[in-house]
């Protein structure tokens, strides 16, 4: 083996700021996106292949990524969502028997590019007390002003509706056909360890896209409705908040999660809002008030529902609380068969903790059909 | 929920003399767990025979009870302190459940109403069985080996025909590992399973087969009344099964586990420690993997308890296990507690890494001659050192530089291996020096894939070695002028030190260091702050890594170090590295103290050290902790990062002590004693000529460079003679020879270890009684802190032998003698801070056989028997603060202190027990007794008759 030493390459921020790495493999390229930072030790090739992720680079924590491959099994959509990888250690080669491919590989069958050698410690600090920011990753070292330039054509997330670029085009079954429940999914992102958990639980799931609207789904007959995670802002989401008032004005079992979630508070007149950074990562700690039991769950958003109007809503009341900054976790409507929570019950990557809510999402149906 | 408010007096059992397998993390989790239990107002009574510790300090417990750890002890301190309503056994390893099972068979617990928080008895029966355990698995369904536990020797054959070879024997109840060996034929079978039945208390072993080459984890978890449970650590040994976890090279977290693997992991971990009964506190867990698509986890064991890795796992990550676990025994639950770290966050959450840690092992296979040094099932290594980095590669270097081997890390020093043979060999039967020969067989150009076939580690690993030789070979092709910087960079952010890149270079270490100041690649030093920085941490526990740039919009370039400089005075305290026989848990209490007694003088305190088990490198002890190898490059560094008014050196034992030269060279101040007088008392020569001036006796001696002048010297001198090396710790090497041919194959053996070694060679005083004396000197007053006489004669060394606290019987003539010696030579060495001198007595004469000006292995003792803070005065005198008439001395002691060396040899078969001027003993422990009418002295003193009469 020769020693590899790799091109240069830098995270320009939207305010100016640069870090300098390498780049990962031999493409020159940029990328665009807002940067945000996983915790995660575990579960890269889920967390870059979850659509939530779309539109955003990378920061990963760990301070090696990629040493045990990929495999297709671990996919959470057909393939890595990201916009880019900022790393610090890049591993070019891996060591897992049931792994197909590399990870550099697999980056590449995306189209992805990233960023290594990076000091990824400094770069979450600095997101930590300046808040998450559009930023360019690029080979172009030297190029500072017309990066600056690329930079600026980038959207603000704030406001921007990406739930369309992910979502089905048509729609498409999930589990068995003889199963005991049928659920009606709306596609605005929807990662696949979702569908392994219902139909792991004897559903059947039509997955709808971002358009659907409720009679679509109604004809179908389904015992229940699901909101899908996803990427960016859930406000412009007109088609989906219309979808879910109708699901509530006919009182049918709904169950939301992540961008699902704080649809479901928007259809209940409940504003969402950017946070300061978001909640990304396997790590994080959530109280069921029901229960008083601690979970520890997979999370990431950087939209929340906004909690002293929760508190305050008549028909909606907060379930689960993320004890960290104690935002808003989860909720339920008193008199109606919804709840929804801003984390990843079906994990992956992630803890098992919450899996009993794809449990308590039957039970729901099961009351409903007595 | 708030706590149990029933619980108002709490009794902890600690954890007794270090053995292997069982050392002074245990000192850690109960010093922790008496704190935590202190900030919420419990009275706290502590029991534990170990005094070099700093949970027996007067001011860690309400009540401390230095007594043997029989229930014997238990019955009369329970009988004292009626109002005790709990005791709490999870802090002091196997030995304290091992004792509160003893007690609660007898009904102690029963008869005073006190109640067992943190762990219940059936919940340690069931792990502790292998049995029981195997069987619960099966109910919960929890895949197991294959494994029978057999109770006769026959029914021991008998599963072996059945299952076939290669077996696991392990013996229950037992302490890292004992009686454990793998079977790999049918004619040793016999001869091993004999051994695992006499090795457990209750003679039964398991039978299991063995899972050779599948990779092992551990999961350090918590669990609070509540049932909410949270991995604090994984931990993944890069040694596969079949050498001990506590052997094994581990790191953390996880390097290879997919998330798939990981939570089904983690969702077994939970159950089995669900299943085990109802408990709140702390739980380890240990998985194999099977190395192939299936990636098939089998649960390994659970442990009820805190444990090794669980000190390991509080260090890697910050999170202390041993406080929290403390608190949830008390009936907290973890939503209610903090997160330690950033005070702001939860500790009910699962602590994220964005650094790697390395542990490696430390062996003193020298000490224990004729022993099997291959590794295996039972645990044989006596410390260990962690490095921390950021990568697998950094953190590895900086635990191979931490280990005190002479080694500068991996490769390029000219010392690894050349012989294709000699390497698959070392490759093939693990010892302590296969994370070197990985290096060298990798030079040699043994392909990754045999290497991984032999040694069964992961190639993830292998891939990060051999990249490391990679990057040598590059840099090896360039000159110090020629080198670009970023391959520096590269090599500095690999863990390379400056030392091997010159090495690579042809060149100065200096120069390497002047380099790379020149082009800024500085040492930078980041936190550990359990959350891979997503929240801001209060907590100043710091380890060093290089970084790439960042510029700022105005076109600045930094690089982001995160250890601010304070404007305060402030004092850096060296630590002892990692332990071993000679050097152990008692300079890790001096340190402690020095560190404590610094901050009391106003300053500042930085502690470096590198050893994972000890209180020392506790983020609350010191102002500020730098998690680095006591290795001169990491320290120089922090030097110039922290610009200290000094450094204290005399307290971390001769690893901080070694460093003392190169400190004084770079004009770094060392508090108290100068290096002059420090080199003074190692130089035979020079400290003889002193001890002349001052008419003070010493036994005749000589120094030899080669074995020639080794054996004239003998003409002169007479047999017997002690041989010893100079700059060497625990009588490393020394021997006590009677005729010129043992003389002269035991210099040419020591010349072949230690090259360029001054030998010391004295005329041993047969049958003379040895003593020692502690004493603190501020350069103008000597007070002797304590004087002890040896119970077996000299040439045992002094760190095996037994000793009192006074000496029983010294005459007047004698102890005037000692006390006299003892103020000479400390003001003649000009001593500021702490000396210690041994003695040997032949005729109511007293010799000088050698003065150390520093901490000792006795301080602590001393500081226990009398309760008198001996460390804290000298630390104080040390920065000048105090004068010895300062002090309002006031030792306290009816009768006597007994000091009983402990011994691991059952950890080594067919070693040699004999004990000599080598040190051989892992731990010690303290017995008051009220006159020497007591058997016990009665005894000891007995055996003393014996060696004499040899």
């Amino acid at each position: 083996m020769k020693y590899q030493t790799r091109k240069k390459a830098i995270i320009l921020l939207a305010d100016g700021t640069i870090f300098h790495g390498k780049a990962i493999g031999d493409k020159d390229g940029s990328a665009t996106g807002e940067i945000c930072f996983n915790t995660g030790m575990t579960g890269y090739q889920e967390i870059f292949t979850d659509p939530s992720y779309y539109g955003q680079l990378m920061v990963t924590t760990n301070a090696h990524i990629g040493n045990y491959g990929t495999t297709k099994e671990d996919n959470e959509s057909d393939k890595a969502k990201i916009a880019g990888l900022i790393c610090k250690n890049f591993n070019y080669t891996y060591s897992r028997p049931a792994a197909d491919a590399s990870l550099e590989t697999f980056l590449e069958e995306s189209g992805i590019i990233g960023i290594s050698d990076v000091d990824t410690r400094a770069l979450v600090t600095y997101i930590r007390e300046n808040g998450a920011m559009n930023a360019i990753i690029s080979t172009d070292v030297d190029n500072i002003e017309g990066l600056k330039k690329e930079l600026d054509k980038v959207p603000d997330m704030n406001g921007l509706e990406l739930a369309s670029k992910v979502s089905t085009k048509e729609p498409y079954y999930f589990g068995s056909e003889n199963a005991s429940y049928r659920v009606a999914a709306l596609d605005i992102g929807i990662k696949k360890n979702i569908l392994r958990n219902l139909a792991d639980r004897d559903v059947y799931v039509k997955v709808y896209p971002y358009n659907a609207t409720y009679e679509e789904m109604k004809e179908w007959n389904p015992d229940g409705y699901f909101l899908s995670n996803g990427p960016g802002d859930p406000q412009p989401l007109s088609e989906a908040i219309d979808l879910t008032k109708k699901i509530l004005d006919e009182d049918q079992p709904l169950f939301g999660i992540c961008l699902g979630h704080q649809v479901i508070a928007i259809a209940n007149g409940i504003k969402t809002y950017k946070m300061h950074h978001g909640h990304r990562g396997i790590n994080h700690p959530v109280l069921n008030l029901k229960t008083g039991k601690g979970e520890i769950t997979s999370q990431n958003h950087g939209f929340s529902v906004d909690k002293a109007e929760t508190e305050a809503h008549p028909e909606v009341e907060i379930t689960h609380i993320c004890i960290n900054d104690d935002t808003v976790g989860g909720i339920a409507m008193k008199n109606k068969n919804c709840f929804s929570v801003q984390y990843h019950p079906e994990a992956s990557p992630g803890p098992h903790d919450a899996s009993y809510l794809f449990d308590e999402f039957i039970d729901r149906m099961k009351v409903s059909e007595v | 929920m708030p706590k149990n408010e029933n619980l108002k007096s709490i009794l902890i059992i600690g954890s007794g003399p270090i053995v292997i397998g069982q050392a002074c993390e245990f000192d850690y989790a109960g010093t922790q767990s008496l704190r935590s239990l202190r900030e919420d107002g419990i009275e706290t009574i502590l029991i534990n025979s170990n005094p070099a510790t700093i949970m027996t300090d007067p001011s860690m417990a309400d009540h401390v009870y230095l007594k043997p750890l029989t229930t014997k002890s238990i019955i009369e301190i329970l009988k004292k302190h009626p109002n005790i309503d709990a005791v709490l056994p999870t802090m002091g390893g196997q030995t304290a459940l091992n004792l509160c099972i003893e007690a609660d068979e007898k009904g102690i617990w029963e008869d005073f109403e006190v109640k067992l928080i943190g762990v219940d008895i059936d919940a340690i029966n069931i792990t502790e069985d292998r049995e029981k355990f195997k069987q619960l698995m099966g109910r919960i369904n929890v895949p197991v080996a294959p494994a029978k536990t057999v109770t006769s020797f026959l029914q021991g054959k008998e599963v072996a025909q059945e299952f076939g070879f290669p077996l696991v024997i392990r013996a229950s109840f037992t302490l890292g590992g004992s009686g454990a060996a793998f079977v790999h034929k049918a004619e040793d079978f016999d001869e091993l399973l004999s051994r695992g039945l006499e090795a457990s208390p209750i003679h039964e072993v398991l039978i299991d087969k063995a899972l050779l080459g599948w990779k092992e984890y551990e999961l350090e978890l918590l669990r609070d009344k509540n049932d909410n449970v949270v991995i604090i650590c994984s931990i993944e040994n890069m040694d596969p099964m079949g050498i001990h976890t506590g052997d094994s090279i581990t790191v953390a977290p996880a390097m290879t586990l997919s998330d798939t693997a990981f939570q089904r992991m983690r969702d077994l971990a939970i159950k089995m420690m669900r299943s085990i009964g109802d408990f709140s506190g702390g739980c380890n867990v240990q998985f194999a993997v099977s190395p192939d698509e299936k990636e098939e986890v089998y649960a390994i064991e659970i442990n009820p308890r805190v444990s090794r890795s669980s000190a390991l796992a509080s260090k890697a990550t910050g999170y202390p296990i041993a406080k929290v676990a403390t608190k949830l025994a008390l009936g907290y639950t973890l939503d209610e507690l903090d997160n330690q770290i950033t005070k702001s966050t939860s500790a009910l959450f699962e602590p994220t890494l964005d650094y790697v840690i390395v542990k490696i092992p430390r062996w003193n296979f020298d000490k224990f001659e004729g022993s099997d040094r291959t590794l295996g099932l039972q645990m044989k290594s006596v410390g260990e050192v962690m490095g921390i980095g950021r990568s697998f590669q950094e953190a590895l270097h900086k635990a191979t530089q931490s280990l005190e081997i002479k080694r500068n890390g991996l490769g390029a020093d000219g010392k690894g291996y050349k012989d294709y043979n000699q390497i698959i060999e070392k490759l093939t039967y693990p010892s302590w020096d296969r994370v070197f020969v990985i290096y060298d067989a990798i030079q040699l150009g043994i392909p990754l894939s045999r290497i991984h076939e032999i040694t069964k580690i992961d190639m993830w690993y292998l891939r990060q070695y051999e990249e490391l030789y990679a990057l040598e070979v590059e840099i090896s092709g360039y000159d110090i002028n020629s080198l670009p910087k970023d391959l520096l960079l590269e090599a500095k952010q690999k863990g390379f030190a400056d030392r091997q890149i010159a090495h690579m270079l042809d060149c100065w270490e200096s120069e390497v260091h002047k380099k790379r100041k020149e082009l800024g690649i500085n040492r930078v030093f980041k936190l550990v702050d359990t959350c891979a920085a997503e929240f801001k941490a209060e907590t100043p526990y710091y380890y060093s890594t290089f970084e790439a740039d960042i510029e700022t919009p105005d076109g600045k370039r930094y690089v982001a170090n995160e250890s601010k400089v304070t404007d305060k005075k402030k004092i850096v305290v060296l630590g002892s590295g990692p332990n071993r026989i000679g050097q152990g848990i008692e300079f890790d209490y001096s340190c402690v103290h020095g560190v404590l007694a610094a901050a009391e003088c106003g300053y500042e305190t930085i502690m470096i050290n590198c050893n994972p088990e000890t209180v020392s490198t506790d983020f609350d002890i010191a102002d500020k902790l730098y998690f680095e190898p006591v290795f001169w490059e990491h320290i120089f560094d922090i030097i110039q990062h922290e610009k200290p008014e000094g450094v204290i050196v005399q307290l971390g034992g001769q690893t901080a002590l070694k460093l003392a030269e190169k400190l004084d060279r770079y004009g770094i101040k060392i508090m108290g004693t100068s290096f002059e007088a420090l080199d003074l008392a190692e130089d035979r020569g020079s400290f003889s000529k002193l001890l002349k001036e001052n008419d003070i006796p010493f036994p005749d001696f000589g120094v030899a460079e080669t074995a020639e002048e080794a054996l004239s010297l003998a003409d002169e001198l007479d047999f017997p003679i002690l041989v010893r090396p100079s700059y060497v710790l625990g009588g490393q090497g020394m021997k006590i020879v009677i005729n010129k041919d043992d003389l002269e194959t035991h210099v040419v053996d020591l010349l072949r270890k230690i090259p360029n070694n001054k030998l010391l060679l004295d005329h041993y005083l047969d049958g003379a009684i040895e003593a020692e004396a502690d004493a603190i000197c501020d350069g103008e007053d000597v007070y002797i802190i304590g004087i002890m006489e040896h119970i077996e004669p000299c040439g045992i060394h002094s760190g095996d032998s037994n000793a009192l606290l006074p000496p029983f019987n010294l005459g007047d003539l004698v102890m005037q003698q000692i006390k006299d010696h003892t103020r000479k030579i400390a003001l003649a060495l000009n001593t500021v801070g702490l000396i210690n001198i041994q003695f040997a007595i032949k005729d109511d004469m007293v010799y000088i056989i050698e003065a150390n000006p520093r901490a000792s292995r006795t301080v602590p003792f001393i500081a226990k028997a009398y309760g008198e803070p001996y460390v804290n005065y000298a630390t104080k005198v040390m920065l000048g603060e105090k004068k010895i008439k300062d002090f309002n001395f006031n030792p306290k002691l009816d009768g006597y202190a007994i000091k009983q060396p402990v011994f691991s040899f059952n950890k080594f078969h067919n070693v040699n027990k004999q004990l000599g001027p080598e040190m051989k003993s892992t731990g010690e422990s303290i017995l008051f007794i009220d006159s020497l009418k007591d058997d016990e002295f009665y005894d000891l003193y007995s055996r003393r008759k014996m060696y004499l009469s040899k």
